[in-house]
C-alpha cells in the first residue's frame, strides 16, 4: 500500500469545512454569539399572548427579536437569561431600544397560564412578550428552530423539571435568523452583538 | 403518544422515502425476475431487508427525533447508518441481484453511467476508502461542524446520508463476496488491514469524548435534550458508543475475513482451476 501523508487529508477536510461554513454565512461581522445566518428559517410562529389572544411573528415585524424558550417555574436559567436580556435592551441607546423585543416562549403550557406568564415577564421588564400555546404549536416552533423540550415525571407534589433550550435566538428586523446566543454569553458580549445588529440596518 | 407517532417520520423527507422505496422495489423486482438458480436464499434476503429497514427506522421514525436531541442516541444512529446497516447489507451479498439489474439497463444508457463507475473505483481505493471512513466520522464530530449540522436541517440530512453512503461503500469493499484470486476484489490481507486502520482513530475519538472534562458537544445543551438527563452522562454514553461497538465491529469483520481467507487457502487447489472461468459464482458469506 502506498503511504499517504494523513495531514493532507486533515487539511482537505478543514478546507471542506471552511467552504461549507463560508457557504452558510455571508456575515462579515465578528459576532460574539454563534452566527446562524442561512442555517435556520425566518421567524414564524402561531401562539397565544398574555391576554389570551393569538400572536404571530407579524405582530412585531420590523423589530429585532430575541426569542427564548423556558417555563416560569424554571429555577435558574430562565430568570438569569431574562434578566440579562432585559439589561441588554435597557443599555441600548434610545432609538434602538424600542426596536428590540424580547420574546419569552413558555414550553410548559399546562402550568403556565397567560396570566402567570404575564406576571412573570413583567417582573423582568415592561416590554417582554410572553407567549405560550398548545403543545402541538410549541412542538412545531421548537422543531423549526431545531430545539426541543421534555418533561420529567412529576414528584408527589406535582412539581416536575422541564428540559428546554438554553439558547437565545436572535432575529433581525426582516425576521431572518441571525444569532444563537449560548447560555454562558457575557452581558457585554451580548450588548455588543445586539448594538451591532441594531446599527446594521437602522 | 400513539404507536403511529413512533413509527411516523419526525422530519419527513420525501427524497429519503423515495430512495428506500427505490432500493427495496428494485431489489424485489430483481428477485422475482432473475433466474432461480442465481437467486439468493431466504436468509440472505432477510439480512438484506433487515439492514435496509434498520437504516430506514433510524432515519424516518421517532428514533430520528431522539437522535437530534440526545448525543448518545445520535451516536447510536450513526452506528447503524455507518456500521450495522451497511454491514448487514454487504454480508447479505446482493451482488447477484445487482448483476441481474445491471443487465436490464439498456445498452444505450451505459455510457451515461460510466462516471458513476469512475467515482466508485476512486472511492474504493483501500487508502481512500479507509481515510474517508474515519475521516467522515471526525468531520461530522468536529465540534463546530457538529454544532452547525445539528442546527441546520439541510446539513443534518447531508450528514446522515453521507454516513450511510460511505458506510455502504466501505463495508462493501470489506465484505466483497468475490474472491480476490479470481477477481479484482481487494485481497484479504488488505481488507483486514483496512479494518484495523479504521478502528484505531475511532477508538481514540471515542476515548477522547469519554474522558473529556468539559462539554465537547454543547449543541445538545443549547438546543435542549429530549428528556432531562445530566449532560456529562449523555456525553459519556455517546463516547462509549463511538469507542466500543465500532472497535468490536472491526474485530468481527477481521474474523469473518480471516475465515474466508482460511477457506480459500484450504480450497486453494480447487480454486486455482476456476481462475480460467470468466464468471465465477459469487461466494456466499
Amino acid at each position: 500500500m502506498t503511504s499517504r501523508n494523513p495531514l493532507t487529508v486533515t487539511h482537505l477536510f478543514a478546507l471542506l469545512a471552511l467552504v461549507l461554513l463560508a457557504g452558510c454565512s455571508s456575515d462579515q461581522q465578528n459576532w460574539n454569539a454563534k452566527s446562524i445566518s442561512g442555517l435556520m428559517p425566518e421567524l414564524s410562529y402561531q401562539l397565544t399572548d398574555t391576554t389570551g389572544n393569538t400572536a404571530t411573528a407579524e405582530d412585531n415585524k420590523g423589530n429585532i427579536r430575541l426569542m427564548f424558550f423556558g417555563f416560569t417555574s424554571c429555577p435558574d436559567i430562565c430568570p438569569t437569561t431574562l434578566q440579562k436580556l432585559s439589561a441588554v435592551v435597557n443599555d441600548l441607546p434610545e432609538p434602538a431600544r424600542k426596536d428590540v423585543k424580547i420574546i419569552f416562549v413558555s414550553v410548559d403550557p399546562q402550568r403556565d397560564t397567560p396570566e402567570r406568564i404575564k406576571s412573570y415577564v413583567e417582573f423582568f421588564g415592561d416590554d417582554i412578550i410572553g407567549l405560550t400555546g398548545s403543545e402541538k404549536n410549541l412542538r412545531e416552533l421548537s422543531k423549526r428552530y431545531r430545539t426541543t423540550f421534555g418533561y420529567e415525571a412529576p414528584d408527589e407534589k406535582g412539581n416536575y423539571d422541564v428540559s428546554h433550550s438554553g439558547a437565545v435566538y436572535v432575529f433581525d428586523r426582516k425576521g431572518e435568523a441571525r444569532l444563537l446566543v449560548r447560555p454562558g454569553q457575557s452581558l457585554e458580549a451580548l450588548t455588543a452583538d445586539i448594538t451591532a445588529l441594531a446599527n446594521e440596518d437602522a | 403518544m400513539s404507536a403511529a407517532d413512533y413509527l411516523l417520520p419526525y422530519d419527513f423527507s420525501p427524497l429519503t422515502i423515495l430512495a428506500y422505496i427505490l432500493v427495496l422495489g428494485l431489489f424485489s423486482y430483481g428477485l422475482f425476475r432473475m433466474p432461480a438458480a442465481e437467486r439468493p436464499g431466504s436468509g440472505r434476503i432477510f439480512t438484506f431487508t433487515l439492514g435496509v429497514l434498520l437504516c430506514y427506522l433510524v432515519m424516518q421514525t421517532r428514533f430520528d427525533y431522539y437522535s437530534q436531541y440526545m448525543f448518545f442516541v445520535h451516536r447510536g444512529q450513526h452506528l447503524i447508518l455507518h456500521h450495522l446497516g451497511p454491514i448487514l447489507i454487504a454480508l447479505s451479498n446482493p451482488l447477484p441481484v445487482m448483476q441481474f439489474l445491471y443487465r436490464q439497463i439498456p445498452r444505450i444508457a451505459l455510457p451515461f453511467l460510466a462516471p458513476i463507475g469512475w467515482a466508485y473505483r476512486v472511492l474504493q481505493q483501500p487508502v481512500i476508502a479507509s481515510l474517508l471512513f474515519f475521516g467522515l466520522i471526525y468531520f461530522w464530530l468536529w465540534p463546530s461542524i457538529h454544532f452547525d449540522a445539528m442546527l441546520s436541517r439541510d446539513l443534518y440530512w447531508v450528514m446522515n446520508w453521507s454516513m450511510l453512503l460511505d458506510g455502504l461503500l466501505f463495508w462493501w469493499l470489506i465484505f466483497d463476496p468475490r474472491s480476490p484470486t479470481t477477481s479484482d476484489a481487494l485481497g484479504y490481507g488488505k481488507r483486514m488491514l483496512c479494518l484495523a486502520v479504521v478502528a484505531v482513530p475511532q477508538m481514540i475519538l471515542g476515548a477522547y469524548i469519554v474522558f473529556a472534562r468539559g462539554m465537547v458537544y454543547d449543541v445538545y445543551e443549547v438546543c435542549g435534550r429530549a428528556w432531562p438527563m445530566p449532560p456529562d452522562m449523555d456525553q459519556l454514553l455517546g463516547g462509549l458508543l463511538t469507542w466500543i461497538p465500532p472497535a468490536m465491529m472491526s474485530i468481527f469483520g477481521i474474523l469473518i475475513i480471516l475465515r474466508r481467507a482460511m477457506r480459500a487457502d484450504t480450497n486453494g487447489a480447487a480454486d486455482s482451476d476456476s481462475r480460467s472461468k470468466p464468471h465465477p459464482a459469487p461466494q456466499s458469506p
